[in-house]
């Protein structure tokens, strides 16, 4: 599929007003987080002219337009109504964005979306089966109780779930570091490693 | 009851919810045509905003309105506005011509996109007349030096009038902000390193302190510096508004749910009843988000004045400015032993670092859970609390009672060793026990104490999970560059108000239709509590439906989440709506089947005669109820409970067998928790870092409803308390009055390489006073989090080393090589 390219571009200054924290004034980044249900006539930046791309997300071809400053994370977020993936922190502080791209865990809020295209993007909706089998990392969670608030939660899964693609067999220890670019501020880290350890078991068992 | 329920893991029923990405919180909410606000936030500490000129962002295609301090509802001077809350004109507002700190909000922005939102911000000209200034509440008392706001420097409460003859005692009257210096002598009294110890507006004491101290064995005088914290927690406190109808729909990041009504009505200026608070998965609070407040206000008059539903995310920076922080407190304490380690006599003075608004009580509060977990058998306390130009504090998860531990943990861990005696004696002969007094003595003479305290059984179950002896053995002993320590540290906090209501229904089909209005912050509380309730029923769990998350959904008068009141408040609660109930299937059983109710009993699903016989499952009991209308399926309400509940249970009736109850459970004394907390560290001397290694909590906090969710709350506490010891604080910049530390990784919470592998336990003795024996357990532990680490890092390297919170590498480094402790002793927020 050919990627449909709009007209005009985008200023320095805009692009990074939108990636970088507007310094400027006492104020923090801007985004187009228009949502698809708005009515209302186009903004006024230059930085608003969208195209359209094609995103592979969760096993599916997702057509979406975008502006070049984007990050995935408001992309998922607020055009693909993918609300599952969290922005705690905006700027790869807190890991509660983190999303798979090509099997390997990311900051969605520090991944632009164009870097994103065809590769396979795997967000906390699409990890359990389509008959609503949880993952077997789910399934750990919902065994221990692992979690409190859980707004860090499928941040915390989806980097999981990654660094055991590659790690099969962790240690309590490895583990920890496997998910340590994760912050919880509810903070019984040791029943999340608990419900993680009981996830990562009930993998190994297939 | 029979305790099928309470005391057993469950899985709660929002976790599926939760680990799929369907729970929506506060900004995964979505409305046709909503729009997006952004904030303009103040550079400047203090000054007056002379001139805002937004004609060029008005101009800007998608702009669609620009609130300012105009746009807020007026405030009519000492007002009743409800909840115990007067208006005052200086109370925060949300917006402001007059900006108190850097990163106030002076207005803020709605357009069709946050990008448009952010442009428009940029092209707003304000002018300002800057104002003096100060960040070091210290600073701020020395004589000639600036106040933080032009009406002073220092909150104040008047001594009440002497009530007139016969009349009842007048409400004590509002405090004020005033001047207030120390002298020059005052600081020229204090040692280096010490805190001057001037006058203070507020003090309570009993007992001979100065007598008392005379005859001590060991006298201690101690100063500790503590540090400002920012609550952080994950989820920004983000909020929609749109109006429907004359109603304003809230979707927010809160800790409560029907007790968030009472504040957005205020802040909004409208009547409660046309609030409708929706939030069925909160983000974590710790304090910061028990109600609404500057967060909730803008959307929803932007939301007016647009006529659109309007967003406002909050930026991890923004979550700085305007997500509340724990105040610091800058203590001295001197204090008196007996050589077995007995705590004769207290005398402390503590400086609250205020911030610039409302008064935050955490100086006062710091003294009386200092009083009940140490018992000093005379004591004395001074309080001041000094303005500052930096962001508004709140209340954090122990508010004060968090301080009070990280001063003291560290000087009664200091004493044990100057006096030779074991650390874990010395807080065992000083802990509370039974109905131990604490605080203040009131009027007549007399000191409220608690319900109950068996505080000595945990320390002991601690000091035995944790092999205090053994591992106490090696502590301190270096081995290479590495040596480690052992402490221990007793936290206490307040644990459960009362009084509120129960509604329950249990339906034809014979399931039980709990109506919740507690929030869902992670504490699992919103469905823990229930369990009480169902319980009392005889229904299996499988059977209960809960609603939550939406005060238009019917429920009932509820506390806030905040407080650590909810386990304690709302299992009453429950136990009153359940027993209301099971009444009324008594009744319904001895009308159909013949016989007093008192024969019959409730259990399995079934009212049924005692010992056997005839009975009614529920489902037809639910039927029967129906039919016999009145009191049973709720077109009869009591008149206790609160018009809240009225309301919801009228909307409820006719549904099934309705149990509806207001908590009228007697209390005898204030509901206290405690957590006994050991932390063993290891240090690297040649480097300061250090990592703790092992953390034992035990807690005595009465019946334990939902283990897993208790370990939760006991662990997160200890943890967030751990972030204070190792390495969270405000820094600012005393020049600029400008923050420094605003994000995690400037004042980071710790991660999960800084935690130790943790153990707890529960003693699980109910409490006396209440009648399922449960208390709060979110505060307490916080505390002992932070001062049991701290002790050990003291056990490791010395008695010598810091004087302030938290205590990093270079701290350790720093003071090991020069044989004293090495940083600046007394200034604030470095």
């Amino acid at each position: 599929m050919t990627d449909v390219v709009r007209p005009g571009g985008v200023s320095r200054r805009t692009f990074i007003k939108g990636v970088v924290a507007a310094g400027a004034v006492a104020s923090s980044a801007g985004y187009l987080l228009r949502t698809t249900l708005v009515g209302q006539g186009g903004g006024a930046s230059a930085g608003a002219v969208e195209r359209l791309i094609t995103l592979n997300v969760n096993g599916r071809d997702r057509r979406v337009d975008i502006m070049p400053q984007e990050t995935l994370a408001m992309t998922l977020r607020y055009k693909l109504g993918l609300t599952g993936t969290k922005i705690g922190c905006d700027r790869a502080e807190c890991g509660a964005c983190t999303v798979l791209l090509d099997e390997v865990p990311r900051y969605s809020c520090s991944v632009l979306t164009h870097m994103a295209r065809k590769k396979r993007i795997m967000t906390i909706e699409g990890l359990a089966s389509a008959d609503g089998t949880l993952h077997p990392i789910q399934q750990g969670v919902v065994e221990e109780q692992g979690f409190q608030c859980a707004f860090c939660m499928p941040g915390f899964v989806m980097a999981a779930v990654g660094f055991l693609k590659t790690h099969p067999n962790p240690t309590r220890d490895e583990l920890a570091h496997g998910v340590s670019g994760n912050l919880c501020r509810c903070q019984d880290y040791d029943k999340i490693l608990t419900a993680l350890s009981r996830g990562a078991e009930l993998m190994r068992r297939g | 009851m029979a305790n099928k329920l309470v005391g057993q893991n469950y899985t709660t029923p929002d976790l599926v919810a939760k680990v799929t990405g369907r729970a929506k919180y506060a900004e995964d909410f979505r409305a046709e045509g909503m729009l997006f606000a952004k904030l303009l936030l103040s550079q400047r500490p203090h000054a007056r905003v002379t001139r805002i000129d937004t004609a060029e962002a008005l101009a800007m295609p998608g702009v669609k309105a620009i609130l300012t301090a105009d746009d807020l509802p007026s405030v009519v001077e000492g007002a009743n506005l409800g909840e115990g809350i007067t208006a005052s004109s200086i109370s925060e507002r949300g917006l402001t011509m007059e900006p108190l700190y850097v990163g106030e909000p002076i207005l803020a922005v709605a357009a069709v996109d946050e990008l448009t939102a952010t442009e428009a911000i940029e092209k707003i000209r304000i002018e300002y007349e800057a104002l003096p200034f100060v960040v070091d509440p210290l600073e701020s008392l020395r004589p000639g030096s600036p106040n933080a706001r032009t009406q002073g420097n220092v909150w104040v409460r008047p001594a009440p009038a002497p009530p007139a003859p016969g009349a009842k005692p007048a409400p004590p009257p509002q405090p004020r902000v005033q001047e207030w210096k120390w002298t020059e002598a005052d600081f020229a009294a204090a040692g280096e390193g010490q805190l001057p110890l001037g006058k203070t507006p507020d003090e309570w004491s009993y007992g001979d302190v100065e007598a008392a101290l005379a005859k001590a064995d060991l006298v201690l005088d101690e100063t500790f510096v503590g540090a400002n914290t920012s609550h952080q927690p994950l989820e920004t406190r983000s909020a929609m508004a749109y109006w429907q109808n004359g109603k304003l729909y809230m979707h927010c990041s809160t800790q409560s749910v029907m007790r968030t009504i009472g504040s957005v009505a205020r802040w909004v200026g409208i009547d409660a009843k046309d609030v409708v608070i929706i939030s069925e998965y909160t983000g974590g609070g710790f304090g910061s988000k028990g109600s609404g407040y500057v967060f909730t206000v803008i959307p929803a008059l932007l939301s007016k004045k647009t006529n659109a539903p309007v967003m406002m995310r909050i930026t991890r920076e923004d979550e700085q400015y305007i997500g509340r922080a724990r105040p610091a407190l800058h203590s001295r304490v001197r204090a008196g032993f007996r050589k077995d380690g007995k705590l004769l006599a207290l005398d402390g003075l503590a400086i609250c670092d205020n911030g610039p608004y409302d008064v935050v009580g955490d100086s006062r509060s710091a003294g009386d859970h200092i009083s009940l977990a140490c018992q000093p058998e005379a004591m004395r306390w001074r309080m001041i609390t000094v303005l500052t130009n930096t962001p508004p504090r709140g209340a954090q998860r122990a508010p004060g009672g968090m301080q009070g531990n990280s001063l003291m943990a560290p000087l009664l861990a200091k004493a044990a060793r100057k006096l030779g005696i074991d650390e874990v004696a010395l807080h065992r002969i000083n802990a509370p026990e039974g109905k131990a007094s604490f605080g203040a003595p009131n009027a007549q003479g007399r000191r409220p104490y608690v319900t109950s305290a068996f505080v000595k059984q945990a320390i002991d179950k601690g000091a035995e999970l944790f092999k205090w002896d053994e591992r106490k053995a090696r502590s301190g002993k270096r081995e290479g560059s590495k040596v480690r320590g052992v402490g221990m540290a007793l936290s206490c906090y307040s644990a459960g108000s009362m009084g509120f209501d129960g509604l329950i229904v249990i339906k034809p089909d014979g399931r039980l239709a709990v109506q919740s209005g507690i929030g869902n912050l992670g504490t699992e509380s919103v469905f823990d509590v229930h369990r009480v309730a169902a319980e009392v029923v005889g229904v299996p769990w499988e059977k209960v439906d809960i609603t939550w998350g939406n005060t238009s959904k019917n429920v009932p008068n509820t506390c806030g989440q905040g407080g650590s009141q909810t386990t304690h408040a709302m299992t009453r609660a429950a136990h009153a709506a359940g027993m209301d109930a099971v009444t009324k299937l008594q009744k319904i059983a001895a009308q159909t089947l013949g016989g007093k109710p008192e024969n019959y009993e409730v259990a399995n699903e079934r009212v049924f005669r005692k010992g056997g016989g005839s009975g009614m499952s529920l489902a037809d009991a639910a039927r029967r109820a129906i039919e016999l209308g009145g009191i049973y399926d709720g077109h009869e309400l009591p008149s206790t409970i609160n018009a809240f509940t009225t309301t919801s249970a009228t909307a409820l009736a006719g549904q099934g067998l309705m149990g509806v109850a207001r908590d009228a459970y007697g209390r005898d004394g204030s509901s206290k928790s405690y957590v006994a907390g050991f932390a063993e560290v290891e240090v690297d001397v040649e480097t300061g870092a250090y990592r703790v290694i092992d953390y034992v909590a035990v807690a005595d906090v009465g019946t334990v409803i939902h283990p897993r969710s208790l370990g939760g709350q006991i662990c997160g506490g200890i943890i967030l308390g751990l972030g204070h010891a190792i390495g969270q604080k405000w820094v600012y910049d005393k020049r600029y009055g400008a923050p420094v530390a605003r994000r995690f990784y400037q004042t980071k919470p710790p991660s999960i390489l800084d935690v130790p592998r943790m153990q707890w336990a529960a003693l699980d003795i109910p409490d006396p006073e209440t009648p399922v024996g449960a208390r709060g357990v979110g505060e307490a532990p916080v505390g002992a989090g932070f001062g049991a680490v701290v002790n050990a890092l003291a056990a490791a390297v010395g008695d010598e080393i810091f004087r302030r919170a938290p205590v990093t590498a270079d701290v350790i480094l720093a003071a090991l090589e020069a044989g004293k402790p090495m940083h600046d002793p007394l200034t604030a927020n470095v």
